[in-house]
């Protein structure tokens, strides 16, 4: 793919912050204009930072990135033109009406007069606010303040539009309302890039995405394709009583197909090509080792042992006797 | 240029709104300039008007409250910084295209208007008390001017304060500490001719005290006005440092992030 095509160009990330803490550790990505791009990993894995760097609040300490065209570093004001943000701690002004808020921030990217009336006018319609424009913010409730964050990244018409943790903390008539929202977005062509924590909500609006763990990409792709290479659907299998751990797992090596065995108490876990196909093979390898199956569930690969696989990392060490 | 001017009124008429839907404030920041009038002032007055110091000690008084006034409220401005930076809207302004400058300017109008309207209410506190200021009223808008530049001057610092070090204790430490020393070093509450010699030295060098006697020339019918040049040119001065140096914080911010 083209330069001309991708959003957001990201070589090599580093950052460290002066308190030691290595932030960013050559981290690369990119994405196509036009796509919702999902950024996933735990805590203090980089997303932030790596948003920080793309709305120019900080400077990486080397690496490049463009954003909608334009070098973060040689040429920041000219990315601020370009995108909308909608940071994770509301930036909305509590002291401010929200129609105020919202021509503040059109005024700030030099609009004026009827036009930007107008588009304050649409935006506050088409996020349900128009009836509360002239309260102060204070008064809103927090779903209230999220569609006003939302709006007021979208004041400009930006051409990439950041949104940090969006979801968070909404009830989840609000969260499928934002979700609609952000689908909507990225269809007039508009650029989408969603840190998140929820999987389900990366699973259901991006086209992309990364997952990064203590400052690294470690995996890159649309869900689809990193669900793919989990090779196979997942099974679990629990059994009348614990199995001899050796026996457990000789019973299962020869089955076609089955790999990523974990046993654990009266669970066998384990991934399966073509589940449906060689599930009863398997269940009838188990029963002529003499294991008592109780019961079985076979689930297609989900999002989510797609990031435990490559983020799980970080959080299973610490818990890893308990896993062992 | 013009797009930072432009901006900075914006940014100027947030802020005031945002004090004018707050008069609860504004009435708070004159308790203390009317206790120090009507307690301190009247407490004081038959001692320093009997000893001939001055005719009426209430107009006096009243040039040295509106400064301390001033002071007290620019002094909080570094709160407001300190205050969005933790709720995310400094942030917000950060990702637009908005000059920087216009950020610290847009605050410093406000501070400076805020004051003069809190130094007319003083003002007319005082006349109703019996204050009388045969200066006339160039002299008073003089003052009021350089009242502005004193609250740009020290909002600045307070600016520059709370972007550097974050905390909102750091900001409330210098309005704190700061403001009554520097009014005990100038002719607030006795002429310079009455003070111990070294606080007559430290008062000459004091800005506050440059405006506090300049505001003393409104009550009197010959104003000096090579004095009001002089020291009004020094505290425009030292207002201009005081905002450079908080755009320089403004660049200290933003290297931290």
């Amino acid at each position: 793919m083209s330069g001309e095509n991708l959003a957001i160009e990201v070589s090599d990330l580093a950052k460290t912050y002066p308190n030691g803490v290595c932030a960013l550790d050559g981290v690369t990505f990119s994405v196509p204009s036009g796509t919702v791009f999902g950024l996933l990993g735990p805590n203090g894995a980089g997303k932030s930072t790596t948003v920080k760097i793309l709305t120019t609040l900080t400077r990486p300490d080397s690496g490049t990135a463009r954003v909608a065209g334009c070098d973060v570093l040689s040429d920041p004001a000219q990315v601020r033109r370009h995108i909308g943000c909608v940071a994770q701690s509301s930036g909305v002004d509590p002291a401010a009406t929200g129609r105020e808020n919202l021509v503040l921030q059109g005024r700030l990217y030099g609009l004026g007069g009827g036009g930007l009336r107008e588009h304050v006018d649409g935006l506050l319609e088409r996020f349900g606010l128009s009836d509360v424009a002239g309260r102060l913010v204070k008064t809103y409730s927090g779903g209230m303040r999220r569609k006003l964050d939302v709006a007021m990244g979208l004041v400009h018409q930006p051409r990439v539009l950041f949104l940090d943790e969006p979801t968070t903390g909404l009830d989840p008539e609000a969260r499928a309302e934002l979700w609609r929202e952000i689908a909507a977005m990225a269809a007039t062509g508009i650029t989408v890039v969603l840190t998140t924590h929820y999987l389900e909500e990366a699973d259901e609006l991006a086209g992309t995405l990364a997952i990064l763990d203590q400052g690294k990409v470690v995996a890159h792709g649309t869900p689809e394709s990193l669900k793919k290479a989990l090779h196979g659907d997942s099974v679990q299998v629990l059994l009348n009583e614990p199995p001899e751990e050796t026996a457990a797992r000789n019973a299962l090596s020869n089955v076609e197909g089955v790999h990523d065995i974990v046993v654990s108490g009266r669970e066998i876990g384990a991934r399966v090509d073509a589940g449906a196909d060689n599930a009863p093979a398997l269940l009838s390898a188990l029963e002529s080792a003499g294991l008592r199956v109780a019961s079985v569930t076979l689930s297609a690969p989900t999002l989510d042992e797609v990031y435990l696989r490559h983020a799980g990392r970080t959080f299973r060490s610490v818990q890893e006797g308990h896993i062992r | 240029m013009t797009a930072a001017v432009i901006q900075s009124y914006h940014m100027a008429v947030r802020d005031l709104r945002a004090f004018v839907r707050q008069p609860f404030y504004l009435a708070a920041t004159l308790i203390q300039p009317v206790i120090w009038l009507l307690l301190f002032g009247k407490l004081f007055a038959p001692l320093m008007e009997d000893t001939h110091t001055t005719d009426s000690y209430i107009g006096f008084l009243t040039p040295g409250v509106i400064a301390m006034t001033a002071l007290f409220a620019s002094g909080w401005s570094g709160m407001v910084f300190v205050v969005e930076m933790e709720q995310g809207t400094l942030n917000r302004f950060l990702v637009t295209p908005v000059r920087r400058g216009a950020l610290i300017t847009g605050r410093l109008i406000q501070q400076a208007l805020s004051v003069v309207l809190q130094g007319l209410i003083i003002l007319v506190i005082a006349l109703a008390t019996g204050a009388r200021f045969p200066g006339g009223v160039l002299i008073m808008l003089v003052f009021l001017a350089c009242v502005a530049l004193i609250a740009v001057a020290f909002a600045s610092l307070s600016n520059a304060l709370g972007l550097v070090t974050r905390s909102q204790e750091s900001v409330i430490s210098i309005a704190q500490f700061l403001v009554l020393p520097l009014a005990f070093l100038s002719s607030t509450f006795v002429p310079r001719r009455l003070m111990p010699d070294w606080m007559s030295t430290i008062a000459g060098g004091n800005p506050v005290n440059w405006l506090v006697e300049i505001g003393r020339q409104t009550l009197d019918d010959h104003v000096d006005w090579s004095f009001v040049l002089t020291h009004g040119a020094g505290l425009l001065a030292v207002a201009l440092v005081c905002a450079w140096l908080s755009t320089l914080a403004f660049r200290v911010y933003q290297k931290q992030a």
